[in-house]
Order: structure tokens, then sequence, then C-alpha cells
């Protein structure tokens, strides 16, 4: 287990970009505006390439310099680029169909950080590895996950769902790099790929959406019940 | 030899992919695609014996032949050669008919995404393996492109990414828990995990376990997270609802079934199998109440699939021969018997320019021999001798009576009952209802509406083999599920 055997700084340099990728993802919860969004989310993704390739220089896993670069190119470049265009093709700049306004959803999650830091820290002191940098990792990849969920639950723009998810997942990969950086090559890169291809297919379905339904708006979206 | 049956399976719908998407003739895709289900169902119906002495693995260990995948791979190949004959027939009526190449490209490639689920060994690599489906089965559920199909689509695509991705979550911790006695690069295989699992933090195996049950369960649609199946099966054109419900749910349940064991292996006391045997309780329940108030037919399919999957889940919950064997029978009938009901929507569709029931009156005057098979088959599916459905969800529930679980075995017969005289009400009204009132009907109904060949010969295809293994178990069969039991079972308990 790297996390519990890592020098001071590697652990201290590890928890700040942790920390620093969680606050991101309140940044984007606090926001109304998709440009924020993404330049959140191409932040955080950047600082997950970061995080992999110090992952890979103090745990010697050179592999991961290869995986750095990859996310910090589909995940901090291409991705957001993609969206980018999803953006400007909707004509829309700002949220504006939120169940929640920001700053209450500011609140709930730091509520499911709370929660995500009561597993963790379960999850760790049954593990013998309370207080290491692998607890805070935990509590940062589910509190993350929870966040993504929030979004997908109190944000009807269809971009903002596609960033729910995309946050989703950049929650567990921050986690796993951390927690499990052995973690075989090719698995990590087919991750990368489907994410590329998960968007893309979001791409063409935001289209569809607009040409269709003449609305980015999912909250338009009610008609299949019961 | 199994190698080569296994390029058939996989290398046949690729090649009707890329064969499709090249075609200039609609009638070439059709017939690239209906090509690739006959060579599939050949080469699985060769390969069912000889993965019986299984597992085997190929290419480098990352995919694997055993009896259990062999059997989903049987449900699968059977669903899409009946739904490949169907869409020939559906299709050519249907107004996209300049589109006809794309559908089919996509199909192909459902069918091959579908097919390699089983198949995988890595359980990272499964994990992607089912995402894919989804990837490409969004856009044949909004293919035909109106408001609700693409609705559909999102709803399906959002919920079924973001449960999945609780999936990933779960895989990580099961790696992660491994890690500490594998060392920190290891192959994560199914009989890897099988073998750690007795080693693993019980508590990293009991939250890995439960998040992958909800991540997978939200793809087979047990509820509660089963809220996009409904609107994907009921928006999808008919042979696309019949290869979801029939092809996709199976191989998402497969994962479960093997999850089940590894939660064995790890001995984590009986909560594991209490919360499977739950959620396909509360299955039932939801679907028994959805059926009972249903008006959208392809909607009362649907959430007979939440109903069959529970039905499933409770199967493998319990556990023991018994209870798999049930678990596998029922796939296999249900596959076929869920063909032939959306066969059946989509031809009252294509009669009654309608999805809703009130507006579906007198089929049999309608469609003689179509609407017959159509009612058999609904008689099947409510669990009615002398069709597979009925053993099948008898031998479930043998399984459960002698299981700790028990108390679900009654809540699964009254919930049983409830819906088969739900369902069955339905279609009394549609079959020996009075008629629909003329302002509600758009167009006036057909008294005669001819069905072509294609829409019907699935139908025969589907319902005579029910009708087989309800009549008759054959031998072959349960020595087949015995073994499988077996192997399911050698990690210890239950």
């Amino acid at each position: 287990m790297l996390a519990a055997q890592l020098q001071p700084l590697a652990a201290s340099v590890f928890s700040l970009i942790a920390i620093a990728s969680l606050l991101l993802a309140f940044v984007m919860l606090g926001s109304r505006w998709l440009n924020d969004y993404l330049i959140a989310f191409a932040a955080e993704s950047w600082l997950i390439a970061i995080l992999s390739a110090a992952v890979g220089y103090y745990g010697h896993y050179p592999e991961l310099y290869l995986i750095a670069l990859l996310t910090a190119l589909f995940r901090g470049l291409l991705l957001p680029y993609l969206m980018l265009r999803i953006v400007r093709r909707l004509k829309v700049d700002r949220e504006l169909h939120e169940r929640l306004s920001p700053s209450a959803s500011l609140v709930v999650g730091a509520l499911l950080v709370l929660f995500a830091f009561v597993v963790s820290s379960h999850l760790g002191q049954s593990l013998g590895l309370a207080g290491t940098v692998a607890v805070l990792a935990l509590t940062v990849m589910l509190s993350m996950k929870l966040i993504g969920f929030l979004m997908l639950v109190v944000r009807g723009e269809a971009l903002s769902q596609i960033l729910g998810l995309l946050v989703l997942e950049n929650g567990i990969f921050l986690g796993s790099q951390i927690l499990v950086p052995g973690m075989p090559l090719l698995i990590e890169l087919v991750i990368l790929f489907d994410l590329l291809v998960v968007v893309a297919c979001f791409g063409v379905l935001v289209r569809y959406l607009v040409i269709h339904t003449g609305t980015s708006s999912t909250h338009e979206l009610r008609r299949l019940v019961g | 030899m199994i190698g080569g049956l296994l390029a058939v399976i996989l290398l046949a719908p690729l090649a009707a992919v890329l064969g499709c998407m090249l075609a200039r003739q609609p009638r070439v895709a059709e017939f690239l695609n209906l090509a690739a289900a006959i060579a599939v169902l050949l080469a699985v119906l060769r390969l069912l014996p000889l993965a019986l002495s299984g597992p085997y693995t190929f290419w480098n260990g990352y995919l694997i032949v055993d009896p259990l995948g062999a059997w989903v791979l049987l449900s699968v190949a059977s669903v899409y050669l009946l739904a490949s004959i169907y869409a020939i027939g559906y299709m050519r009526v249907h107004k996209r008919a300049e589109r006809l190449q794309r559908f089919y490209a996509l199909f192909a490639g459902f069918a091959l995404t579908t097919l390699s689920g089983p198949l995988m060994n890595n359980v990272g690599v499964y994990w992607i393996a089912i995402e894919l489906t989804t990837l490409v089965s969004t856009f044949l559920v909004c293919f035909e492109l109106d408001r609700e199909s693409i609705e559909a689509a999102w709803k399906y695509i959002v919920v079924v990414s973001g449960g999945i991705s609780l999936a990933l979550l779960g895989i990580i911790f099961y790696y992660w828990g491994g890690s500490f006695h594998l060392g920190p690069t290891y192959d994560l295989t199914w009989s890897t995990l099988r073998n750690v699992a007795p080693q693993l933090n019980p508590t990293i195996a009991l939250t890995a376990f439960l998040l992958v049950v909800i991540g997978f369960g939200t793809k087979v649609g047990l509820a509660p997270m089963h809220t996009w199946l409904p609107d994907a099966h009921s928006e999808a054109p008919a042979p696309v609802s019949a290869m979801l419900s029939g092809a996709l749910l199976n191989t998402a349940m497969i994962g479960i079934a093997r999850f089940i064991q590894v939660a064995d292996a790890a001995r984590l006391g009986s909560l594991p199998r209490v919360v499977v045997v739950t959620i396909g309780a509360f299955s039932l329940f939801i679907a028994a109440l959805f059926i009972t108030r249903q008006s959208g037919v392809k909607r009362l399919m649907a959430y007979s699939s939440v109903e069959h999957m529970g039905v499933i889940t409770l199967g493998f919950g319990f556990g023991g021969p018994l209870g798999v064997a049930g678990a596998l029978y029922h796939m296999l009938n249900h596959s076929l018997n869920k063909s032939l009901m959306f066969f059946g929507a989509g031809n009252a569709m294509q009669a009654y320019h309608s999805k809703r029931i009130s507006r579906i009156r007198r089929v049999l005057s309608t469609m003689p021999v179509a609407g017959l098979l159509w009612l058999a088959g609904a008689v099947a599916i409510t669990g009615a001798p002398p069709f597979g459905l009925f053993l099948s969800e008898l031998t479930i529930m043998r399984a459960g009576l002698m299981g700790p679980n028990a108390w679900a075995t009654f809540v699964m017969l009254a919930l049983l009952i409830v819906i088969f005289v739900g369902f069955l009400n339905h279609f009394r009204a549609m079959y020996f209802g009075s008629n629909a009132t003329p302002e509600l009907s758009p167009r006036p109904v057909p008294a005669k509406f001819h069905l072509s060949i294609w829409c019907v010969l699935p139908m025969w295809m589907a319902l005579v083999p029910l009708l087989l293994l309800g009549l008759w178990w054959p031998h072959a069969i349960s020595h087949y599920f015995a073994v499988i039991a077996a192997q399911l079972s050698s990690a210890g308990a239950p």
C-alpha cells in the first residue's frame, strides 16, 4: 500500500492536490455560468494529471507519466474543447433551470463531504490506515462522487448534466491514482478512451435535443411518466 | 475449436457493422445483419456443449468461456436472431427508410457489445463492455428522433452512466482490497477476485459489493434504479426493445451473479444475499404497481421486464442448485417470451398507429394469427402453465422456501398473482373489450391488417421453443445448470 509509506513531502503534495480538486468541484457547484464549469473542470483535470505524475514519481510507477500526459490531453484539453463547442452551439451561457440555488447547493455539498468523511474514516480505521493520505483520497473520491450526483439532480441544463457525469468520473480517477496506482495500464487507457466516447455521444444527443425539441434544458423533458 | 467459434461470435457482428456502413442498399444491410445473427446463433449452439468442460481463457486471459457465460450468450444470440428477422418486417414500413443502413450498423454493433459482455474475464473490461452497450444502444433508442424518444435516450444515458459509475467505484474498491495481498499491480479477473476474496477486509468487501450491486443493478433495471427502463423500452423501435429487454439486461445480470459468488467467497455472512433478495422483491413490487395501472402497451412490457429481472435476481439471491437453475432457465424463457411480446406490441402499433392500450381493440379480428400468438405469449409471460416461465418460477420458489429468505417467496407469490391479474386484464380489454370510442382514435381501426411474414415468423420461432421448454425440461439442460451451480458455489456457501 503506497499511501501508508509515503515521505511527508509526497503525502502533503498529494493531499494538497486532492483538496484543491475538491474545491474546484465546489466552484462548479457554486456557480451559474457554464464557462465557469468548463474552466473548473479543465483545471481539475490538470490537477489530476499532475497528481498522476507525482504518484508516478514518488511511487516509482513510470507508466503513470503516460497516464498523466494522456489525462492532460484528453481530460484537460480535448473534453473541455468538445464541451465548449456544445456550449457555443447551444447559445446558452448560464444555468437557468437549477432546482436548488448555488448557495443552497454549496451547503448540501458541504454536508455530503461530511458524510463522505465519516464513511472513509470508518473504512480507514478498519484497515488500520487512519490518519494517512488514503483516508483523504477516499474522502475526496466519495465527495466528488456525491457532488457529481448532486449536480445531476439539481441542474437542468444539458451541459451541466454532462459535467456532472464527468465529475463522477474525475472523482473515481483521482481516488484510484492514490489508492491503486498500480492498476494495469490497459484499464486506465480504456477508461480514458471510454470517457471520450461518452462525451462524443452526448454531443450528438445534445444536437438532437436542440434540433428536435427546441430546448437544451432537460427539465423540459417530462412527457414520459408512469 | 472454441477459439474459432469465439472468432465467429465476435467477428460476424463486426463484419456486419462495417458492411452495413458501406452498403448502399438497405436490403444489403438487412441481409448482412441477418446473416451475422444466424452465424452467431449457430456458433453459440456449437459452443454450448464445449463450454461445459470450461472455463477456458483466451487472448492473454482477457476472454473467458465458461458454462454461465455460454448460457447467457445463448439467450443473447437467440434474441439477436429473432429481432433481426423482425426488424426486416418492422423497419421497412417505418417512415425513416432512408436511414436503414445506419440502423442495421448500430443494431449489429449493439449485438456485438452485448455478446462481448459475458465473455470478458477482466472485471474492469467487463465494466467497459457494459458501458459500451449503453452508448451504442442510446442511438437506437432515439432512432425515431421525435421528442419522446430523445427524452428517453437522454434519461437512459444519464441514469445508466451515473449508476454504472458506482459499479466502477466498487470494482476499484475490490482492486484496492486485493492489492493488500497481491501487490500493487495484478490482473483483476473473476477467478483472481474469487480467490483473493476470503482475505479481503470485510468492510471493503461489503462496501464494494453494495456498490457493484447498485451499479450493475441500474443496468439490469432493478427497482428503485429502474427509472430509465420503461422509457427506453417504450420509445425504441420494437426490435430494439426486444434486444434491450431480452439480451442486454441478461448481460448485466451475469455480473451480479458473479459478484454474489465473490461475496460468498468473502464470507460476509447473510447480508449480501438479503440485500439482493430484497432488491429483487422490491422490483416485483414496483412492477406490480405499474403494471396494473398502465396505459401504454410497450410500457406494460417494460415493467414486465422489471418484474422478470426481479424474479431472476431472486433466483440468484436464493442460490443453491435449484435457485441458480431456476434463474438461468428463467433467463432464456424470458428472453424468448419478451421478444415475442415486443413483436406483438410492434405489430399492434403498426395496425393501430398508437401505443395506448385504450386505442387497441379487437386484436383478434384485426390480426388473427399474430394476435393469437401474442395472446399465448401474454399467458406465458404471466407465468401460467404450460409454458417455460411457469417451470422456472416454480423452481425459484422451491429454492426460496428451502433457504433462509423464505419470506421473499411469499412476497414473490403474492405479487406474481397481482401481476397475473393486472397484466391479463389489459389483454382482456385489448382483445375482447368494447370498441374504442371514435373520438379517441384519430384513424379508423382497420378491419383486417396485413402483416408481413417477417413480422409473424419470429413470433412462431419464439413461441414454439417456449412451449417445448415448458412441457419438457431436457436432462442435458439440468445437467448444464448443475455444473453452473456447482461452479458458482465452489467458493463456499450457501
